[in-house]
C-alpha cells in the first residue's frame, strides 16, 4: 500500500483490519509517506466520507474496513461509486453478525455486491499486495472505487514470503492521480446534486457501462502488471488444471490454495479435476467464466457466503455464465464464520461431485445433530430461547449464558 | 513440509512465536507460512497459531491438523486442550515449564512419542532472566532449533533482530535468551537426557 503513494489514509479500526491501518499510521507518522495525511476517523461512515472528500479534492485516498464496519459505512460506500470517486479500500473479509463473529467469510463483500464498486479477491498475501497496485491504476482510470478483498486472519494475519517491487517500478506502473473531477475554489462547481427521474437512470447506466469497461481493463492491466513485475496476479479469472477437467471447482480468495493441493492429489490418482479462481467478482466476467468452464461436465461453486432463503451468491453468477450449456452447477457453502475448510472435507466434496452424488446445495461440515437438537427444542415449546446460545450450551462452550 | 502448532494464552506471544519461526525460515531461503487460528485479543484466552516450513511454495490454508511439532507456551493448558491432537509417533513436543513431563502428569507421552523428542524447557525462567518479562517465545524457538534442526540458531537470532529491530536492546535480550535455551537443549540431548525439566543453572 505504501508503495502506491497514498495522499490521504482515513480509517476506523476493526478486526481483522486494525494492524493494516496501524502500520500505515506509523508510516505516516515517521514521514515515510510524506505528504500523506492520516485521519483516524470516528467511525467507518466518517472514514469513507473523508475518503470521498479527499478524492474530490484531488488526493489519492485509501481506507480499509471489515464486516460490520463496511455495513456501517454503506451509505457512503454507495456515494463513492455514485459520485465516481476512485477510492481504494481493503476489505479484510469477515463474517457479518448477528451472531457477532470476528472470523473470516465473504458475507461482508457480498453485502456490497451491488454498490457499484469493483471487487477483486486475493488468493494470497502476494496477490493482495499486487492487487492494490492494480486497484489504484484501475480506479483512477475509470474514476470509480475499487475494493480489494483479502480473507480476514487467513491472509491478513499470515506471515509469508512477499516480493515487494521497487518504488521506481511502482511509479512507472502507477502514474500520479489525475482527477476527472476536482473541487477547486478558483473554479467552483458542485458535486452531488439531487438528480430526479430525468437523469438518474442515465447516471446508473453510466456506472454500469464503466463496470463493463472495467472487464476489459482489469484483464489488460493484469497483463501489463504481469509483464512489468513477472507475476500473473491480476486479471479476471485464473484457471488451474481445468483444460481437460470433468469437474471444476470455482471459488474466490485464499481457499483456492487449499483447493489446488487437493486437485493435485486427486489428479495424481487419475481424477480429471481442476479449479477456477474468480479474481474479479464485480464486474463479473461472464464470458471469461463461460470460456473457462464450458468444457466441464460438472461445476462445483465453493463459496464463503450464503444468500439466506436462496443459496449461493457466486453460484448464481456462475450458473448465468453457463446459461444454455448442459453443465450442472452445485453450490457448497463453506467456511462460514471462520470454520476451517480442510483438505479432507474438500476431497469428500470432489469425490461426491465426480460420482454425481453432490446435491444442488450443501453446507460443508454442517453439524447436523446440533441443528436437529435446536429444531427439536423449537418444535417442543414456544419459548425455546435464542438459537445461537442454545447451541453453544449444547457444545459445552462456557459463557453461553442462560 | 514441516508443520508446527503453537499453544499459548493471549499475551504470551504464541502468534509472534509462529511469525518469528516463519521469519527464521525466510532467513535461510526457505518458504514458510504462519497464521493464528483466531484473532481473539483477550489476554489469557487460549490461543493457537501455526507455522509451516517448506522448500517450495505453500498453498494450503487449512489449519495445521497433523503437526510435526507442538510447542506449548503455557503449561496450564496441558490438561485443558488436546495438545497431542494429530501429532504422529515421530512428532516433537516442546512444553514451556520448569517441571518434568511426569510432574505435569504427562508421563504417558513417553509411550506415544519418541522419548528424545518430548521436551520440557524452562523458557519463561530464561526469558525472565534475560528480559525481565515472561515472554518465552524467542527462547523456546532456541529449543525448537536445537531439537528439530528445522532452522538454525543464527536464523532464529536474525529473525528476532528483524522483528524487534527498532528496539535493539530488546532484540539483543531475546536473542540471548534463544541462544541460552538452544545450548541447554543441545547439552541435554547429547547427554542422553530424554526429557529436560530442571531449571538451567
Amino acid at each position: 500500500m505504501a508503495l502506491c503513494r497514498p495522499e490521504v489514509i482515513c480509517a476506523y479500526p476493526i478486526s481483522p483490519q486494525t494492524h493494516i491501518i496501524e502500520a500505515l499510521s506509523e508510516f505516516v507518522k515517521r514521514g515515510a509517506l510524506a505528504p500523506c495525511e492520516f485521519v483516524n476517523a470516528e467511525s467507518e461512515f466518517a472514514a469513507m466520507s473523508v475518503a470521498i472528500g479527499a478524492s474530490a479534492a484531488g488526493a489519492r485516498a485509501f481506507t480499509a474496513t471489515a464486516s460490520q464496519g463496511l455495513l456501517f459505512m454503506m451509505e457512503a460506500v454507495y456515494n463513492a461509486s455514485g459520485l465516481g470517486f476512485p477510492v481504494v479500500m481493503t476489505l479484510a473479509n469477515r463474517a457479518v453478525g448477528a451472531p457477532i463473529n470476528i472470523w473470516n467469510d465473504h458475507s461482508d463483500a457480498m453485502a456490497a455486491r451491488d454498490a457499484g464498486w469493483v471487487q477483486l479477491f486475493a488468493q494470497s498475501v502476494q496477490e493482495a499486495a499486487d492487487l492494490h497496485l492494480q486497484a489504484f491504476r484501475l480506479a483512477e482510470e475509470l474514476s470509480g472505487p475499487v475494493m480489494v478483498c483479502m480473507d480476514g486472519f487467513v491472509l491478513t494475519h499470515a506471515t509469508e514470503r512477499v516480493d515487494l517491487p521497487s518504488q521506481q517500478a511502482v511509479d512507472a506502473f502507477l502514474p500520479p492521480y489525475e482527477p476527472r473531477q476536482v473541487l477547486d475554489p478558483d473554479a467552483p462547481y458542485s458535486i452531488g446534486a439531487m438528480v430526479g427521474p430525468e437523469a438518474f437512470e442515465e447516471v446508473r447506466y453510466l456506472a454500469h457501462a464503466r463496470q463493463l469497461a472495467a472487464v476489459e481493463r482489469i484483464a489488460e492491466i493484469g497483463s501489463e502488471f504481469a509483464e512489468a513485475f513477472g507475476r500473473d496476479s491480476g486479471g479476471l479469472v485464473h484457471s488451474y488444471r481445468s483444460a481437460d477437467a470433468e469437474v471444476v471447482v470455482v471459488a474466490m480468495g485464499s481457499v483456492l490454495g487449499t483447493i489446488k493441493e487437493v486437485v493435485d492429489a486427486q489428479r495424481a490418482g487419475g481424477a480429471r479435476i481442476g479449479a477456477l479462481g474468480v479474481t474479479s467478482f464485480r464486474p463479473f466476467p461472464l464470458d471469461a467464466v463461460r470460456q473457462a468452464l464450458g468444457g466441464a461436465r460438472r461445476v462445483v461453486v465453493l463459496e464463503k457466503s450464503v444468500s439466506v432463503g436462496f443459496g449461493g451468491v457466486l453460484s448464481t453468477d456462475v450458473a448465468l455464465a453457463l446459461n444454455g450449456l448442459a453443465v450442472p452447477v452445485s453450490t457448497v457453502v463453506a467456511g462460514l464464520g471462520g470454520r476451517p475448510i480442510t483438505e479432507s472435507a474438500l476431497r469428500s466434496v470432489l469425490e461426491a461431485a465426480q460420482g454425481g452424488r453432490l446435491e444442488k446445495l450443501t453446507f460443508l461440515d454442517l453439524k447436523h445433530e446440533l441443528v436437529a437438537r435446536e429444531l427439536e427444542r423449537m418444535a417442543a415449546r414456544r419459548r425455546s430461547g435464542p438459537s445461537a446460545e442454545n447451541m453453544l450450551r449444547d457444545l459445552g462452550i462456557v459463557g453461553a449464558g442462560g | 513440509m514441516f508443520e508446527v502448532r503453537f499453544h499459548g494464552r493471549g499475551g504470551q506471544g504464541a502468534v509472534t512465536a509462529a511469525d518469528l519461526l516463519a521469519l527464521a525460515a525466510f532467513e535461510e531461503g526457505r518458504f514458510a507460512q504462519s497464521f493464528p487460528s483466531f484473532g481473539s485479543e483477550r489476554t489469557g484466552a487460549p490461543v493457537v497459531s501455526f507455522c509451516r516450513l517448506a522448500d517450495r511454495e505453500i498453498r494450503t490454508r487449512e489449519p495445521v491438523v497433523t503437526p510435526d511439532c507442538v510447542i506449548v507456551l503455557d503449561p496450564t493448558l496441558v490438561h485443558q486442550v488436546d495438545l497431542l491432537a494429530g501429532l504422529g509417533p515421530d512428532g516433537y513436543l516442546v512444553i514451556n515449564t520448569s517441571r518434568t513431563l511426569e510432574q505435569l502428569g504427562l508421563a504417558s507421552v513417553g509411550a506415544v512419542l519418541r522419548p528424545e523428542r518430548a521436551l520440557t524447557v524452562p523458557a519463561t525462567d530464561v526469558a525472565l532472566r534475560h528480559l525481565g518479562r515472561a515472554l518465552p517465545n524467542a527462547a523456546i524457538l532456541g529449543a525448537f532449533a536445537a531439537l528439530t534442526a528445522q532452522v538454525s540458531l543464527d536464523a532464529v537470532r536474525q529473525a528476532v533482530r528483524e522483528r524487534f529491530g527498532r528496539n535493539a536492546e530488546l532484540a539483543q535480550r531475546n536473542s540471548a535468551a534463544a541462544a541460552e535455551l538452544f545450548d541447554t537443549t543441545v547439552r541435554a540431548l547429547s547427554g542422553g537426557r530424554a526429557m529436560l525439566g530442571a531449571p538451567t543453572a
